[in-house]
């Protein structure tokens, strides 16, 4: 079994949280996620150029890189939490640029090294998966899609093909922080899609509340929650992590009792 | 790069958008259907005899083209009297800087503004670094009754005033952005995070050759009446093909429009002339010459960064000019040796402006003067009979108090 297929179990929906490598106290933000509760952690490579992030993950990416976070310090993270956490999946989220700089295959022999299980590539179409794919796939870690409400059936194959783990619905046309989209149509959204897939599908962008994801929970295998998450690690500095652990329990409960 | 040379230099991009290894899609997936979208409407365009009658009626008409081959008699006698005997090529100009609004960038967004209509787009976005792509979007859509969101630095906005209040006399919006060193990276970025969110109704015409395919086919097929007409001009006036092409680059694309109709023929050479900043040991924006293939607002190509791939911020003098990346069509000519780059400090274009100004009577963009102060050190090392052609692609209204405060002048 993989870490994912643990994670994603069919009686109920996962909790996946983000927050940005090198912004504060990493180690300590990510480990007061998994007391929260969270079932998937999401690590962001820090980018000089977010083009898909709202405001408050374009500042985390900011303030990463003003405290001089480097690709060795986002591995030495992702190590390190395997270290402390064999069981949860990691998943590297970013942009392709600090992904391909030294080669793919440096790139994913490293991130293999680190025990990370899956990448999100946000501005890597599936048409230049090439550039990134075969050298994950190759070290058996999951190239993680992205489905979008402009992601129509015809081009959903095209998605799906040569992903693995779990497929992050973007329930919003927009970047990330903005408004949640209706759930009647995540709901409809998630339906089409699982009619071409058999892994899971998480559902993020714009998720806050616990009632926000209890009501995705009903209808999905997973939530993503990331700007909620990293607006704390802003405000709260070296004090995030309490604060972390309180709204990650709040969102774990909601979201692993949805479907009672 | 052991790369064999190519049939031909002119039937770039591959069908997925390749120049080679630069170009390609390197969106959110968001993007990606409208992306393709659009590949299928220019397709469409470029075979409907409507569209191309329409795009040159209004090119000749509104922006008015065709626009002048110039000799350029007196800088070519100046240049000669500093030259070894024998020596000192004749200088001519593609005078783009007498379109409308100033600039080649409306040859582009008039074509851009068509597909839109086209595509029953509702809302035009455009991003800007000096203000001239900004003011003419701004320019073509109150032709066709648009609303406009121009992206634009605060860094730019302030330092390019005129243009900013030129697009607000036009209808437009101006958004000041203040993410990174507020300049045309980051109005790039935010100009895409405005489209993920609006891809409905919205066209985005990017202003230079450069972002996901088709985005740098088409602005390169829009520019190319620029070496098209001179071409025709050149052969008319002379009976014979220009020596050496140069022109500055941005993201390049006047220097591709100048380009691309010529890079066929083995006798024209070409030299692209990047931004070197404050030098190429300190900060500067020439691509080319300082930096890495990469992957940075749809393309592959070469970017200003670090080891760790984050992207470098640029400087030139020239707001235009000022951007960390390049083409990817220029990347490749670059690897297939086909065109020759090289780049020209701030100070030297500064030199080169004053030097038109006074042998010629043409105020010049900061821009083209970086391609002027090349061929200040090239034509003296060229015979007498060779031609120089020269894409003067701007006028230099915009930039008299970016000029006069360089030059410690109080206006
Ligand atoms: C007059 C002029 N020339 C050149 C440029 C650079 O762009 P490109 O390299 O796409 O021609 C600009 C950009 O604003 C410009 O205004």
């Amino acid at each position: 079994m993989t870490r994912f297929s643990n994670a994603f179990s069919p009686d109920r929906a996962a909790l996946v949280c983000f927050i940005t490598a090198g912004d504060g106290d990493t180690a300590a933000n990510l480990d007061a996620l998994v007391e929260g509760g969270a079932d998937v952690i999401e690590l962001g490579m820090p980018f000089t150029d977010p083009m898909a992030d709202g405001p408050a993950i374009q500042k985390a990416n900011l303030r990463s890189l003003g405290a001089g976070t480097k690709t060795a310090d986002v591995l030495a993270h992702a190590k390190a939490f395997r270290e402390r956490h064999p069981d949860i999946p990691l998943v590297l989220m970013g942009y392709a640029n600090p992904m391909v700089r030294r080669g793919p295959e440096w790139f994913a022999e490293h991130i293999a090294d680190a025990g990370v299980d899956g990448v999100i590539c946000v501005d890597l179409a599936p048409e230049e998966d090439p550039d990134l794919g075969p050298a994950l796939r190759a070290k058996g870690i999951s190239p993680i899609r992205l489905a979008t409400p402009t992601t129509d059936g015809e081009r959903l194959p095209a998605v799906l093909d040569g992903s693995s783990g779990f497929l992050y619905y973007v329930s919003v046309a927009g970047i990330t922080g903005k408004q949640q989209a209706a759930i009647d149509s995540i709901e409809d959204n998630v339906a089409r899609i699982k009619r071409h897939t058999d892994l899971p599908v998480a559902v993020g962008f714009g998720v806050r509340t616990a009632a926000q994801a209890e009501a995705i929970a009903k209808v999905a295998d997973g939530v993503v929650v990331g700007s909620a998450l990293v607006e704390l690690v802003g405000e709260y500095g070296a004090e995030a992590p309490a604060q972390l652990r309180d709204l990650t329990a709040s969102l774990a409960e909601a979201v692993h009792n949805a479907r009672k | 790069m052991t790369e064999q040379k190519p049939n031909s230099f002119r039937n770039q991009p591959d069908e997925r958008g390749h120049f080679g290894q630069f170009g390609g899609r390197y969106v959110a997936e968001t993007l990606m259907p409208l992306i393709l979208d659009l590949e299928r409407e220019y397709t469409a365009a470029k075979a409907d005899p409507a569209f191309k009658a329409q795009f040159d009626d209004l090119l000749e008409h509104y922006v008015g083209r065709p626009s002048p081959l110039y000799y350029a008699e007196r800088f070519t006698d100046a240049l000669r009297e500093n030259a070894p005997e024998g020596k000192g090529a004749q200088v001519w100009f593609k005078r783009d800087e007498l379109n409308h609004t100033g600039a080649h960038k409306i040859n582009n967004c008039i074509g851009q503004i068509l597909l839109a209509l086209r595509m029953g787009k509702t809302r035009i976005i455009a991003e800007t670094g000096a203000g001239q792509h900004g003011v003419a979007t701004a320019t073509v859509c109150a032709r066709f009754g648009l609303p406009c969101v121009v992206y634009m630095g605060k860094t730019d906005v302030e330092r390019q005033a005129p243009n900013v209040f030129r697009m607000k006399l036009l209808g437009a919006e101006v958004v000041p952005v203040t993410s990174g060193a507020a300049t045309l990276k980051d109005a790039m970025n935010e100009a895409l995070r405005d489209w993920v969110a609006n891809v409905h109704d919205t066209f985005y015409i990017i202003g230079t050759a450069a972002g996901p395919h088709p985005y740098p086919e088409l602005v390169r097929d829009f520019q190319s009446v620029i070496g098209i007409e001179a071409r025709e001009q050149m052969m008319k006036r002379t009976g014979r093909l220009p020596d050496l092409l140069v022109a500055a680059i941005g993201g390049g694309s006047n220097a591709i429009g100048l380009f691309h109709p010529f890079l066929d023929d083995p006798d024209v050479n070409m030299l692209g002339v990047e931004a070197a900043g404050h030098g190429l040991d300190k900060q500067h924006a020439a691509s080319l010459a300082g930096g890495f293939p990469g992957i940075l607002h749809g393309n592959k190509t070469y970017l200003l960064q670090d080891e760790d791939g984050q992207i470098a911020e640029a400087h030139s003098i020239s707001a235009g000019l000022d951007y960390p990346g390049i083409g990817p069509e220029h990347a490749w000519l670059k690897e297939t040796g086909r065109v020759e780059y090289t780049s020209i400090m701030d100070g030297e274009a500064l030199d080169a402006f004053q030097f038109l100004c006074r042998t010629e009577g043409i105020i010049p963009a900061l821009e083209p003067s970086h391609a002027l102060a090349a061929i200040m050190k090239r034509a003296p090392e060229m015979d007498r009979d060779q031609v120089i052609l020269a894409n003067l692609c701007g006028r230099g209204d915009k930039d008299i108090f970016t000029v006069a405060e360089a030059l410690g002048v109080e206006m």
